[in-house]
């Protein structure tokens, strides 16, 4: 094993921002990444995930801000001159080249000999379990393994820095599953440092030791994944992160870390605030639908069944709160079309935010 | 489309064509086959019989006097000596232009004024070189009043006029051609080799021209057969009976001057193989180059 | 696209903005010479003319006929873009939408007229057009440039096809339209960008196209560039300002349909049209 990840203690985003005339793509990302991690940039589509991708390789220029790798500031380099590995949405993989010298590409610009290349070149193509097919031309792979292509393709520099653009979201679900665990298992045997963007909090989660949240070019969280998926810090990342039953109310009690709120469609719950709630406060209240239960043990609130599917081991319900607010919810028992119900959460799993639209 | 192997024969005519993919509107071709085997190949044909029917002499007469007589068979090299440099130059010239420019937001501006000399065509060109490349003319003036040179450069009525004017109607020709060819590479393969330490050299060296080659052998093609069969430049811009005495010129004059329409057809097909014989060579070469697909991978 | 920060790089753009520049600005240079000459009383050894003055258009147009010449043009072009809309748009239609035996070769008949130049062809095409009576008159013109332009609008038009929706086709044949119906209701309507674009190309080209022109016509059928041909080329007859007339009148035709062509089509179109065909 003579593949490893290139050493260095921490890469630094400072104040990293890119305007594209008078859009601001990017705003003062700030950001610290320790050697090893896997940090994933999660947001949708248009956020600055890609935007922060590209600048960290060098294609895209920032506008503001900059990049240090250790004491060292990257930012003005040219993307020859930085070093990374990077894995392309569509793979980029030389069409005119085969998987060998696809893959020795990085190692040929770095001047290396024909032997030494040969023999890292067959070390990665076995990493990425790819034995047998190095003559091969990217065209006459299969998705899944045009991927392993360029992974090892980015690999082999022994990058400090391996940058991935949604590198699945071009194969088929079973495929995605298979390759995010390759992915994982690659990162852990180089112990190379990774940054992953993607749109999918599933991937993000499953795959990341921290995860960024990124909306509109602003770093909104940064955390490990269970931080994310437990406590998220605004609502728009608790959307993001599947909290998807929202209901309006107002605060009526606050005790510790508890609050009670009326909701307005009649009823009430209690949750965890997230931010300066205080009682009179016009909320949110947020559950995820694997929280949201017909008949719950305490409070709740009345509901109207539109509909429910049989999930395996519990049906999941869609209907509506009295106010008008979609609802979707899980029951033990079949649920018919216009069936009146109570539902409710337990209130360690609901979330509290202020509403800011008032 | 899926052809049956056999059809039992009681199936009527008309449903065993469409079966093949002939009906109705497959026979709206026909009307512009016809017209094109009616008057391209076939006077092609009737021309390669013609030239075989010599004034005098044996079957091969016009082909032996063609290649017996220095100023017939001078003049495929006259011709080959103006068309590959031009077309060789414009693509030396296209290629980094082009570049540069697939990149440039505002293209169209750019192309549209190539693309005014290649509307205005040859002998217009040749009309206003002759008066901007003359002795008096702006282009010689110009550059006495920069001290680049002392006395006006002879321009006109030799070699310069002719391959002046071939560049300027051939290289907008040869450009647009080479950008819409570029223009089909993806840019994440130049990024990708980018991240993998390749200067700009190493990326044109290793990635561009690589996938850009057999676009450029059909430029060079298309560019040369062009250049080659130059003729109203020749004649007004050069000297049509020296030094850029081109083969259409030949072809002219025995037509039309010396009425022997047999050699004239003799040496249109000589023209014909020469074109035929360089771009051949050219396309037998590309086949041992690189020309799928110029994108990275499944989209 | 990636930014090189290098002084070579920095160099390099600079050289190649240039030699685009340098060109540009003699391609302009000649076409204002032309256009200053024609207006010029008497232009030897300056910078500009000693005066101006319209008189040379006047004497052009009665000295080459260019009303006659300008009629005869105009009869021409507007002959072969009907013709070649006409017989092309149906075949276009049937290359893209029907896969039957000799495909390829009937594509490669529409290829070869394009790919070779016309003066190679021009020779045996006039020859015969010569035995057969048509050479020198109206109707040989026509047909000779309808050789290249019929193929043209098939090439150009076969991709427009193939973006229309099969289905659409489908659907009218369902309520019951014929083969007539089908394109007079559904398919030009919806390929009038496609044949519009193609049709003005043609007219561009046609209004250009000197070689085929100049080998079939005879005196009463020259159209404008075969009559300039023969202005320069025995110019010292004429006076230089007016044959620059004339070179005026011939840009301003062309020109004029260039710029309303470009409204419909991109530049490159008008180069790269036997391009994807070829690919493969």
């Amino acid at each position: 094993m003579t593949i490893h990840a290139a050493n260095f203690t921490e890469l630094k985003l400072e104040r990293l921002s890119r305007e594209f005339g008078n859009l601001n793509a990017l705003r003062d990302v700030n950001l610290t990444i320790r050697q090893g991690e896997f940090i994933a940039l999660l947001g949708p589509s248009g956020c600055g995930k890609s935007t922060t991708l590209n600048i960290l390789a060098g294609l895209l220029p920032a506008t503001g801000g900059g990049i240090w790798l250790d004491d060292k500031r990257i930012d003005r380099l040219r993307p020859e001159e930085r070093g990374f590995g990077m894995v392309f949405q569509n793979y980029a993989l030389f069409p005119h080249m085969s998987v060998e010298d696809n893959v020795g590409f990085g190692l040929l610009m770095r001047g290396m000999s024909k032997a030494e290349r040969k023999k890292r070149v067959d070390e990665a193509i076995t990493m990425v379990r790819l034995t047998g097919h190095g003559h091969k031309l990217p065209g006459q792979l299969s998705g899944g393994q045009q991927q392993r292509v360029a992974i090892a393709r980015a690999i082999v520099v022994e990058p400090p820095l391996v940058l991935m653009d949604e590198p699945l979201s071009n194969l088929d679900a079973k495929l995605r599953l298979e390759m995010r665990a390759e992915i994982r298992r690659i990162h852990n045997m180089l112990g190379a440092t990774t940054i992953y963007v993607t749109h999918d909090q599933e991937e993000a989660l499953s795959l990341a030791d921290r995860i960024v949240v990124l909306k509109d070019g602003v770093v909104r969280q940064v955390g490990t994944p269970d931080e994310l998926f437990a406590h998220p810090a605004y609502l728009d990342v608790a959307e993001f992160m599947g909290f998807r039953n929202r209901l309006g109310g107002t605060v009526t009690a606050r005790e510790g870390d508890r609050v009670t709120v009326a909701l307005a469609a009649g009823g009430q719950m209690q949750g965890r605030p997230r931010g300066d709630i205080n009682v009179g406060d016009t909320v949110i209240v947020t559950v995820r639908a694997d929280d949201m239960k017909h008949a719950p043990d305490g409070e709740g609130f009345p509901a109207k069944v539109a509909s429910s599917e049989f999930r395996g081991r519990e049906f999941c319900a869609f209907g509506s709160a009295a106010d008008g607010s979609d609802l979707a919810f899980q029951s033990h028992s079949p649920l018919v079309a216009g069936d009146q119900v109570q539902v409710g959460a337990d209130p360690a799993r609901v979330l509290v935010f202020p509403d800011r639209m008032q | 489309m899926s052809t049956p192997v056999s059809l039992p024969a009681s199936i009527p005519l008309s449903q065993r064509l469409a079966a093949r993919g002939i009906d109705g509107l497959t026979l709206l071709v026909v009307p512009a086959a016809l017209f094109i085997l009616g008057l391209f190949v076939y006077p092609f044909l009737y021309g390669l019989w013609l030239s075989f029917q010599p004034k005098v002499g044996g079957t091969f007469a016009n082909y032996a006097k063609f290649f017996a007589d220095p100023f017939l068979y001078g003049t495929i090299a006259t011709t080959l000596w103006l068309a590959l440099p031009v077309t060789l130059l414009n693509i030396v010239l296209a290629v980094p232009i082009a570049l540069r420019v697939r990149h440039l937001r505002r293209q169209r501006l750019l192309t549209t004024i190539l693309v005014i000399p290649i509307t205005l065509g040859t002998v217009l060109v040749a009309e206003g070189l002759l008066n901007y490349l003359g002795p008096q003319g702006w282009f010689s003036r110009s550059l006495i009043a920069l001290g680049l040179i002392s006395k006006p450069l002879a321009l006109l009525h030799n070699y310069w006029g002719v391959f002046i004017s071939l560049l300027l109607t051939g290289f907008p020709f040869t450009f647009l051609l080479t950008l819409s060819y570029l223009s089909g590479l993806d840019p994440a393969l130049e990024q990708a080799a980018a991240t993998l330490g390749a200067g700009s050299w190493q990326r044109f060296r290793h990635i561009i021209l690589p996938l850009l080659l057999a676009g450029l052998a059909i430029t060079f093609c298309l560019s040369f057969v062009q250049a080659f069969s130059v003729f109203p430049s020749a004649v007004l811009l050069g000297a049509p009976a020296g030094p850029t005495r081109v083969i259409s010129i030949a072809a002219y004059q025995a037509a039309f001057e010396d009425y022997d329409y047999s050699m004239a057809s003799a040496i249109a097909m000589i023209m014909a193989v020469v074109q035929l014989a360089i771009v051949a060579a050219l396309l037998f070469a590309r086949g041992l180059i690189y020309r799928g697909a110029t994108s990275g991978g499944k989209g | 696209m990636i930014r090189d920060t290098t002084l070579g790089a920095k160099l390099w753009i600079t050289a190649v903005w240039a030699v685009i520049g340098f060109f540009i600005l003699n391609l302009l240079a000649m076409i204002a010479a032309v256009v200053v000459s024609s207006f010029a009383t008497r232009w030897l050894g300056t910078w500009f003319p000693l005066g101006w003055t319209t008189r040379w258009y006047t004497s052009a147009w009665e000295e080459f006929q260019l009303g006659d010449v300008l009629t005869v043009t105009f009869q021409v072009v507007f002959l072969v873009v009907f013709l070649s809309g006409l017989i092309g748009v149906p075949a276009a239609y049937a290359m893209a939408r029907r896969e039957f035996p000799g495909k390829r070769l009937v594509m490669l008949l529409f290829l070869l007229p394009l790919l070779v130049p016309p003066i190679t062809f021009g020779i045996p095409l006039a020859t015969v057009l010569y035995r057969a009576g048509l050479a020198g008159s109206m109707t040989g013109v026509v047909l000779a440039n309808l050789v290249p332009t019929v193929p043209f609008v098939v090439l150009v038009m076969i991709p427009f096809v193939e973006q229309i929706d099969q289905r659409i086709e489908a659907a009218a044949r369902v309520f019951g339209a014929s083969t007539f119906q089908l394109f007079r209701y559904v398919l030009v309507p919806l390929l009038l960008p496609g044949i519009l674009a193609a049709l003005l190309l043609v007219l561009v080209r046609t209004i250009a196209m000197f070689e085929l022109t100049f080998l079939t016509a005879g005196p009463t059928s020259q159209t404008l560039v075969v009559a300039l041909y023969y202005a320069v080329f025995a110019s010292g007859v004429r006076s230089v300002q007016s044959i620059d007339a004339m070179a005026v009148v011939y840009m301003i035709t062309t020109l004029v349909w260039l710029l309303i062509a470009l409204r419909f089509v991109n530049p490159t179109q008008i180069v790269a049209r036997a391009k994807s065909e070829h690919a493969h």
